[in-house]
């Protein structure tokens, strides 16, 4: 099976538990303003890999995962190409490496289930508190990936909350408050993560010749951060 | 044998024959544990620390050299002791009279010592001139011998920094010897070991080692009446912990005042001295405070050592570096780990006495070390960006459990095993120069085979790389017979007395030649074979640039078609050497280390066919090329981990920055990845990595801004520099160097 990939990284340390090899899948089914990757987003474009190659590649850095590492697949969206992913998973699951998803939530299938079968560990983004604020600044609603989270805690994968923290738009209690509630609720969720909003990926944006929709927004404080996390 | 000071030791044969080894094995407690025990400076450690800063801050002032002493000419004995505070010190001896004052020593080569003292606005004294007037140095001796050949290859820089004018170093006496067993019994073994050589034939060999030992016994004799100057007696064995870091203090200090090699390494001592201080502690006539604070003098005396260079020199091995390096940790040959409290304390001092430099700090690395202390070492790289690590699972299977690291990255069974340095030859240099058919078209000179310029098609493969062989097969042989002149007039007029008396007699030699422009020459031949290269030539119809067109893989992004080439390249450079026999039969080895002198070989070597412009500096190292790195950071990795170790036994330096955030998002979890990706590394049979974690923005900063950051180390290539002491050109390449970030 194949698929198409946008870039690879070798020394992931941000995207789940310890060291991992982060593939980033082409192409997204949302349209958020606060994306980094806005190469990914086309659904069209990307390298062709089959799953085996991705799964090779990722054993030559086995040696580094320790006890936590392994893979990690990210995007773009992954679950825009859930097939290719099982494949990978399941090619991964052969060698022994631990497997971990980057997600919105947004899509959920047979397909999205039988990957989720191969998951070890989400990464799912919570990105507002309201419907009101997904359907502006990422399209869709945010019954999607509420609905997801339910099935990642029926089926007990571990998982990660995240939020990107946008200054005016999230970056305050009722958002945290939120977050806390669903982990809460959900006994699935181990850890809740707030990464800053950056703007590094403003060149990406002008080299594809394409407006950075938060360029307006700033970046938040570590301070803040901070003030945040404590309200969790 | 007895001694009252060998009182509750266990025995063994280390008292009948010299065997430290023997001594550690049998005495020694492995330490699972964390740091949670260490404590930090005492109020006399942080005193005496200030008064040495402000020496510091003054040396830096006064352009890198705090005071000369023109008039006398460093050895054992000529200074009076010298001090850094006579009441507050524990451990004591200074190479010259007063602190951070240097000597010189012309017995490398007279112009050197002259142009060094005139560099710094002194003037050799009359008194050392007139002692020099007659007699031979090394530097004489070899440019006696040299060959119109061996003169013009150096005058190219196709092969550079050769130790022809200055001490060879890399050599690592055993100075754990003398505190346990004393200077007379040392002296005792040696008289015996003499007294057998007249009972075979006396040919040349036999002739020159017998002079060598009456050497090595009159400096041992030296070394004794230069302790009795600051009121030791050293004669027998030590007897706590206080005595046994003094006296081994005394031996690497004498070897200082006698040689100023490149690299005067330490050893491998921390766990030696833990067996004193456990038997102190037991007794209790030592704390954890105390023993912390022996540490912390022995290391603030390991601060002050220096050599006086000349500018030349520094552009080579910039940074005004001793190499006091220190091999830490390792697996012993039973499976216990070499781990104790006191190599913990011996990390702890970059907290005690902030990071720095030296001395060298070298984890010997091996994936059965405890997690407690994997982790603490981790955390000292990433708060102090002042220790390396090399892989003690790789090299114990050849050296055994008792070996050192001499320099950066050059192992040897301590005081059974030494080196003859041979610096290196530049690799891209030989490129060009083969396709010139022998000519250098930056110096003008025409050296080796004298063929054919290749022509003006795009350059063919299999063609460049006959030319290429063909060369190299010249250089080796003209390399390793350079290297027999020097290290014959070495022995001859330098001979390293002190440090050689504290080796076994019978010693083994290994001669360590080096290559710099390995990731150069491997691109440059990927892109020969897979994108279109195609010379441009000067009006005189050399080639001096490249038309690459189209992609090719760089080296650096875990791509066999490329890092294949860098390793086939290794193992064809010490095949060709193999085939020249050595002086005194030394064991050829082969090093990719550059120090930083990747700026000066770049310096000299026009653009290449990768793409890298003439004049351009060279990646460090076994580095790949500055941000080619397409593929993260373990790609990178990965393609240093494939040159062999069994081409490349004197090292192979790889040096890695990356900024915290890289490493993980807390604090606690960039520790625990850091200590999963050297496991991984050096799973992969890798042999060494400088550990980085910084932002290129403080180097930017401490660039622009020098005096606000006056303590910033930052590990280069194989050993540690000060920032501020590098020249303003290696500290530009440094910083252009590949960061891993976050994406």
């Amino acid at each position: 099976m194949k698929g198409y990939v946008s870039s690879i990284q070798s020394m992931g340390t941000l995207d789940g538990p310890g060291v991992r090899f982060v593939t980033f899948l082409q192409g997204c089914n949302l349209n958020c303003g606060c994306c980094h990757n806005p190469e990914t987003k086309a659904t069209s474009g990307g390298t062709e890999y089959s799953a085996a190659e991705i799964a090779e590649k990722c054993e030559k850095y086995k040696a580094y995962f320790g006890q936590k590492g392994g893979i990690t697949l990210s995007g773009g969206e992954p679950l825009m190409q859930s097939k290719f992913a099982s494949e990978i998973f399941k090619e991964c699951k052969n060698r022994g490496i631990n497997t971990c998803l980057d997600t919105s939530g947004s899509i959920l299938s047979a397909d999205v289930l039988s990957l989720l079968d191969l998951t070890d560990c989400v990464l799912l983004d919570i990105k507002y508190n309201t419907d009101e604020l997904y359907k502006k600044y990422v399209g869709c609603s945010i019954e999607k990936p509420l609905e997801f989270l339910k099935v990642l805690n029926q089926k007990g994968i571990p998982t990660v909350i995240r939020q990107v923290i946008i200054p005016t738009l999230n970056d305050n209690s009722e958002s945290m408050a939120f977050l806390k509630s669903l982990k809460e609720e959900y006994p699935c969720v181990y850890k809740i993560e707030l990464l800053p909003f950056k703007k590094i990926c403003k060149t990406k944006y002008d080299n594809l010749g394409l407006v950075f929709p938060f360029d307006c927004y700033e970046t938040p404080s570590a301070e803040l951060i901070k003030q945040l996390e404590a309200k969790l | 044998m007895e001694h009252i000071n060998w009182n509750g030791f266990n025995k063994g044969v280390w008292q009948d024959e010299i065997n430290v080894r023997n001594f550690i094995q049998t005495n020694y407690t492995e330490y699972t544990g964390d740091e949670s025990f260490l404590k930090g400076a005492t109020d006399r450690t942080k005193e005496l620390m200030k008064k040495l800063e402000a020496l510091f801050a003054l040396e830096r002032q006064f352009g890198g050299v705090l005071d000369i002493d023109t008039e006398t000419v460093s050895s054992l004995k000529s200074y009076a002791p010298g001090y850094l505070d006579k009441e507050k010190e524990i451990i004591v001896g200074l190479q010259t009279n007063r602190p951070l004052k240097r000597g010189v020593n012309p017995f490398g080569g007279i112009r050197m010592a002259r142009n060094a003292c005139e560099a710094y606005g002194y003037k050799l004294s009359n008194k050392v001139e007139e002692e020099f007037r007659f007699r031979t140095t090394h530097n004489d001796g070899v440019f006696r011998a040299y060959t119109d050949e061996m003169r013009a290859a150096r005058k190219s820089h196709i092969i550079t920094g050769l130790p022809d004018a200055y001490g060879r170093g890399r050599i690592i006496g055993d100075y754990r010897r003398v505190a346990l067993y004393g200077v007379d019994r040392l002296i005792a073994e040696k008289k015996a070991d003499k007294a057998k050589i007249g009972m075979g034939n006396m040919n040349l060999e036999e002739t020159k080692l017998s002079e060598e030992i009456f050497q090595q016994i009159s400096f041992l004799g030296y070394l004794k009446d230069m302790a009795e100057m600051y009121g030791f007696d050293i004669s027998g064995p030590a007897k706590n912990a206080k005595e046994a870091i003094q006296w081994t203090y005394f031996a690497y200090l004498a070897s200082i005042k006698e040689q100023n090699g490149a690299a005067n390494s330490l050893g491998r001592v921390s766990t030696f001295f833990d067996i004193y201080i456990e038997r102190d502690i037991k007794a209790g006539i030592l704390t954890e405070e105390g023993a912390q604070e022996l540490l912390d003098d022995f290391v603030m005396k390991l601060r002050m050592a220096r050599h006086l260079r000349t500018p030349e020199y520094n552009e080579l091995f910039g940074g005004d570096p001793m190499w006091i390096t220190e091999a830490l940790g390792g697996v012993g040959q039973d499976g216990r780990t070499l781990v104790t409290k006191t190599t913990f304390r011996m990390l702890n001092t970059l907290y005690t006495l902030g990071s720095s430099p030296e001395p060298n700090l070298t984890v010997l690395w091996s994936k059965d070390l405890p997690e407690g202390f994997k982790k603490y070492c981790a955390k000292v790289s990433i708060d102090t960006d002042s220790i390396q690590y090399e892989n003690d699972d790789l090299m114990r299977e050849i050296y055994g459990d008792d070996y050192a690291i001499a320099c950066c990255v050059s192992a040897m069974t301590i005081g059974k095993q030494m080196q003859f340095f041979g610096a290196r030859c530049n690799l891209a240099k030989l490129l060009l120069l083969a396709l010139n058919g022998g000519y250098d078209a930056q110096s003008g000179i025409k050296i080796g085979p004298q063929t054919k310029v290749i022509g003006n098609a795009p350059l063919n493969y299999e063609e460049v790389i006959a030319r290429f062989d063909e060369y190299l097969a010249w250089l080796s042989n003209l390399y390793v017979n350079t290297m027999n002149v020097i290290h014959y007039m070495h022995d001859k007029y330098a001979y390293e007395k002190t440090q050689m008396a504290l080796h076994d007699t019978d010693v083994h030699r290994f001669m360590a030649f080096g290559i710099a422009g390995l990731s150069v020459v491997a691109d440059s031949l990927s892109a020969i074979k897979y994108a279109k290269v195609t010379p441009i030539f000067n009006q005189d119809g050399y080639v001096v640039d490249f038309n690459t067109e189209g992609e090719f893989p760089k080296y650096g992004n875990d791509d066999d078609r490329v890092d294949l080439i860098a390793k086939d390249l290794a193992h064809k450079v010490i095949t060709e050497l193999r085939k020249t026999p050595t002086y005194r039969n030394a064991e050829h080895t082969l090093s990719v280390l550059t120090i930083t002198s990747n700026v000066s070989y770049g310096k000299h070597t026009g653009a290449t066919p990768d793409g890298r412009p003439e004049g351009a500096a060279f990646a460090p190292g076994a580095n790949p090329m500055h941000n080619r790195e397409e593929n993260g950071a373990l790609a990178s990795l990965n393609s240093v981990a494939k040159i062999s170790y069994d081409d490349c036994r004197d090292g192979i330096s790889n040096t890695f920055s990356v900024t915290p955030e890289a490493l993980g998002r807390t604090y606690s979890e960039r520790i625990d990845n850091l200590a999963t990706i050297l496991d991984g590394y050096f799973g992969k049979k890798a042999h060494h990595i400088n550990v980085n974690v910084m932002n290129r923005e403080t180097l930017l900063k401490a660039y622009e801004n020098p005096e606000a950051y006056p303590n910033l180390t930052i590990r280069v290539s194989g050993y540690a520099v000060n920032f501020n002491k590098l020249s303003r050109e290696q500290q530009k390449e440094v910083i252009s160097r590949t960061f891993h970030e976050v994406m």
